[in-house]
């Protein structure tokens, strides 16, 4: 059960559009920097596959110059 | 007992969430996202944001806590703070939630016919200090004790130890920074002559590669990991992780290598003999800057009461120093390391590589551990021989665990052996601390008395009749509790704890002090980079509670040392500082005025003429370089540092036929050491909620072990038993087992052993052996 955080970085001037497209992904939890051309995206998903497929979605995302992994949890299911 | 799935997942979230704004905060200086908890602070009217450092680890983090109506409800990063930029981990965020739990010690408590009865704070102070008097006048200077902490404030250790040591004349003073510090302590001064890390921080910006020895950062520093973390990916900077147990920092880093338990000391000679061997040696700064001593070899484990050892230095030439290396080659090592040869050379080839910068960093892995010193001083040789060493970028880094281990155990000197300045056997030291404390000479004892481990073996054998411990829980951090708890409960002893919150050791306590939680007093610390952080008072704390550097100069009072302690309630903090401060007027050690601390989110020492010293050793940064060359180890009489030829010796008690397992101990990124305070934070509890014993999945399968399934973990001295974790947080190699020990409901360390470093006194909670059973 993967949640991830990764810094989202927007193609120059996108960063509204990036920020649009990402906040309709059911997954994607956000918060923008208030001055820098930063997005932090919160991905939380049920399983590896899904995991996955969220990942090449927004690789593709068209305001998206790059997406930098920060960190990784698989929610364990007990401590 | 077991938390919610969806709660963890919340938590989980939360702490993804603070890894990316850590991480974004390295890359973007001054990047604001603080906006989400302002607002969310807003909704609750206008705050009153304070400064200060935070209250957990030796990071030391700047905070800024919010006040509304005179209470603690929000805390946010301080972004001026050059150590965490606005950042903050997971106990950063929360730590002010546990100040209102319902259990806090409010009023004193004194033990009346087996039954806590609450009492004043100024009756249980009379008590106290008639208690210690009597048993002076009955048993002897030596027979009272006090034991403090790395958590302690400068001012809180400051007092204790002009109590100590300056009003009473006893020694006996330790602190529990010797259970994780001292060994970096000893590799310092036998090295260099001078304790703390000569970089700072900053050095993260500037190395190549970062090697942390036994050091789960990404856990333990998350802050500092998450600056590295962005140096890799803006740099290309790598991140090369050296350790018994895979955790999240080996994840996340370049590259995981692991050794067998205590053959790091191999492991390092190794590397040493590689760069010799390929030419790969500073020769000119060797040449200028360094001495090869050897010292005593066979030095034991101190498994004894009483156990005593003394060091001998012996000087030897290069030649030797080279032959002694003939046995580490990396053939050999590999063998019984279970590091490749290949992984030897690679760590090698990274130091050797003149072009290449490097850190190393290490904390709790290489300190505790029966051979800490002679680790300390390995890695050390590793830097002295490429000449890597107090430059930007470059230099070995022992991390400090508590928030204050450096700025008050190390810096004040509240361990038995220490001063404010220097050693208690050293006459032109006592000849100080007399003249500024206004003692006669005489009375400072010149010989240590307990370190830690032999003081509560003390307790134990009746020797101390008194103990006052303060900040500290060390019936839940002590190794082999299994010993110490009995002794501590035995009448001939009187016990009492100064605390904030009830813990094991409070329950054992014949008085109990309510204890002021750090932002309802003023304080000041000193973090890992030599850094002094001061706060004032934020809040008021509830019914009696009180700072305790105020109940250690009550006592003194009452003991008839009032002239002695002549400071106010309101300004103590203050003017302690000042006088202690008078210790280390200089260029080696200055310490910033106050009102510099007051302007700033903490300095760091020596502070010369209105500056920072950031690398200590190198003329080009350090005005107290004086011997008209590039580097000068003023230290050490000769401006050199010592090269030491220390070889590997193995643990005392390795995994057998019978015990045939190591066990590992350590902590976890949401608690803080024994968790009095964390577990009483709900986020942070939900979170972590009780301890596990983490094996590997073919030693689970080999025992029918399922992850959760309770497993009873035995030594020799003790049991424990606790649900099994399988593939989760940490991954322990075969023929391991590792448990946190912040859980005083599951107290791993009744199994640990009390074997310390013979020089550095502090104890191994890294390696003993024992067997386990499904339960
Ligand atoms: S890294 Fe350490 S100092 Fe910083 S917020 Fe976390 S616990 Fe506090």
């Amino acid at each position: 059960m993967p949640i991830k955080s990764y810094l989202a970085h927007p193609c120059e001037g996108k960063k509204d559009a990036l920020i649009a497209s990402l906040s309709s992904i059911a997954q994607c939890e956000l918060l923008p920097a208030e001055n820098e051309d930063v997005v932090i995206v919160i991905t939380d998903t049920s399983t590896e596959e899904e995991d996955q497929q969220l990942k090449s979605r927004l690789d593709n995302l068209e305001a998206l110059k790059l997406l930098v992994l920060v960190s990784g949890f698989d929610t364990p299911k007990n401590p | 007992m077991y938390t919610s799935l969806s709660s963890r997942r919340l938590f989980i979230k939360q702490m993804a969430k603070a890894a990316a704004i850590t991480a974004a905060a390295g890359m973007f200086p001054g990047i604001i996202f603080a906006g989400e908890q302002e607002r969310a602070a807003a909704a609750q009217g206008d705050l009153e944001w304070k400064k200060g450092p935070c209250r957990f680890c030796g990071v030391g983090c700047g905070i800024l806590v919010g006040i509304k109506d005179g209470k603690a409800v929000a805390v946010k990063g301080d972004p001026r703070s050059k150590v965490n930029k606005g950042l903050l981990c997971v106990k950063g965020y929360h730590q002010t939630m546990c100040i209102q739990s319902k259990d806090r010690l409010t009023h004193a408590l004194v033990k009346k016919n087996g039954t806590y009865v609450k009492t004043p704070l100024d009756e249980a102070l009379d008590l106290v200090a008639s208690k210690m008097k009597e048993t002076i006048e009955k048993h002897g200077k030596d027979s009272v004790a006090m034991y403090t902490s790395g958590q302690s404030t400068i001012p809180e250790g400051y007092v204790a130890s002009k109590l100590m040591k300056g009003a009473i004349g006893t020694n006996n003073l330790d602190c529990n920074a010797r259970l994780c510090m001292a060994s970096a302590v000893a590799g310092f001064l036998t090295t260099f002559g001078a304790d703390e890390p000569m970089g700072c921080y900053e050095d993260i910006e500037h190395a190549d590669y970062f090697i942390t020895w036994g050091n789960n950062m990404a856990e333990m520093h998350p802050v500092l990991f998450s600056r590295m973390l962005e140096q890799k990916q803006r740099r290309g900077a790598k991140i090369v992780d050296f350790a018994t147990r895979t955790t999240r920092s080996s994840t996340a880093s370049d590259r995981s290598i692991l050794f067998e338990p205590q053959t790091d000391l191999a492991v390092a000679n190794a590397i040493c003999y590689e760069i010799i061997e390929n030419g790969w040696m500073n020769k000119s700064f060797v040449e200028k800057h360094c001495n090869f001593t050897k010292g005593l070899t066979n030095i034991g484990y101190g498994l004894e009461d009483k156990f005593a050892f003394k060091d001998k230095a012996t000087p030897i030439d290069f030649e030797a120093y080279r032959e002694f290396l003939q046995d580490y080659t990396p053939e050999k090592v590999a063998k019984y390391s279970k590091v490749s040869v290949q992984d030897i050379k690679y760590l090698a080839a990274i130091y050797g590589d003149p072009n290449k910068k490097v850190v190393s960093y290490w904390c709790m892995g290489m300190n505790q551990h029966t051979r800490g010193t002679w680790m300390n001083n390995l890695v050390y040789n590793i830097h002295l021989l490429t000449g890597k060493i107090s430059q930007p970028g470059n230099g070995p880094f022992s991390l400090t665990g508590q928030p204050s281990a450096c700025g008050t155990a190390r810096e004040v000197g509240t361990f038995t052996h220490k001063l404010p300045k220097g050693v208690v056997t050293n006459e032109k030291h006592r000849r100080l601390a007399a003249k500024i404390w206004k003692v006669p000479y005489e009375r400072i004892p010149a010989k240590p008395t307990y370190h830690t481990t032999e003081m509560f073996r003390a307790v134990d054998r009746g020797d101390i009749k008194f103990i006052w411990t303060q900040v500290t829980n060390p019936l839940v951090s002590l190794p082999k509790t299994s010993r110490y708890r009995p002794a501590l409960e035995k009448e001939s002893c009187f016990v009492v704890v100064s605390d904030v919150f009830p813990t094991p050791t409070s329950d054992v306590a014949d008085v109990i002090l309510p204890a002021s939680w750090h932002i309802e007093k003023s304080g000041i610390y000193g973090n890992s980079e030599r850094r002094t952080q001061h706060w004032d008072q934020m809040i008021e704390g509830p019914g009696e509670t009180t700072p305790d550097a105020w109940m250690t100069i009550e006592v003194a009072k009452r003991m008839g040392f009032g002239d002695l302690f002549p400071y106010s309630r309101e300004n103590h903090v203050e003017e302690i500082y000042e006088e202690y401060i008078q210790f280390h007027e200089g260029k080696k050690h200055g310490m910033a005025p106050l009102k510099a601390l007051k302007r700033k989110s903490g300095v760091i020492w020596p502070y010369v003429e209105g500056k920072s010293t950031l690398w200590r050793f190198n003329a080009e940064y350090d005005p107290a370089c004086d011997n008209g060359k590039a580097f000068h180890f003023y230290g050490k009489p000769d401006g050199k540092a010592v090269i030491w030829q220390r070889p590997f010796e193995p643990a005392p008690e390795k995994p057998d036929a019978e015990y045939p397992f190591w066990l590992n101990t350590g902590r976890v990124v949401e608690h803080w050491h024994t968790g009095s305070m964390t577990r009483r934070i709900p986020v942070l509890h939900q979170a972590m909620p009780n301890a596990y014993i983490e094996l590997h999945p073919d030693d689970a399968m080999d025992y029918g072990i399922s992850n959760g399934d309770m497993v009873k973990v035995i030594s020799k001295r003790g049991a424990c038993t606790m649900p099994a974790s399988i593939n989760e947080r940490g991954l322990p190699t075969k023929g391991q087992v590792f448990a946190p020990f912040f859980d005083e409901e599951l107290m791993i360390n009744d199994v640990t052993l009390d074997a310390f470093c013979p020089i550095s006194k502090e104890p191994d909670f890294k390696k003993c052996a024992v067997k386990i059973e499904k339960v």
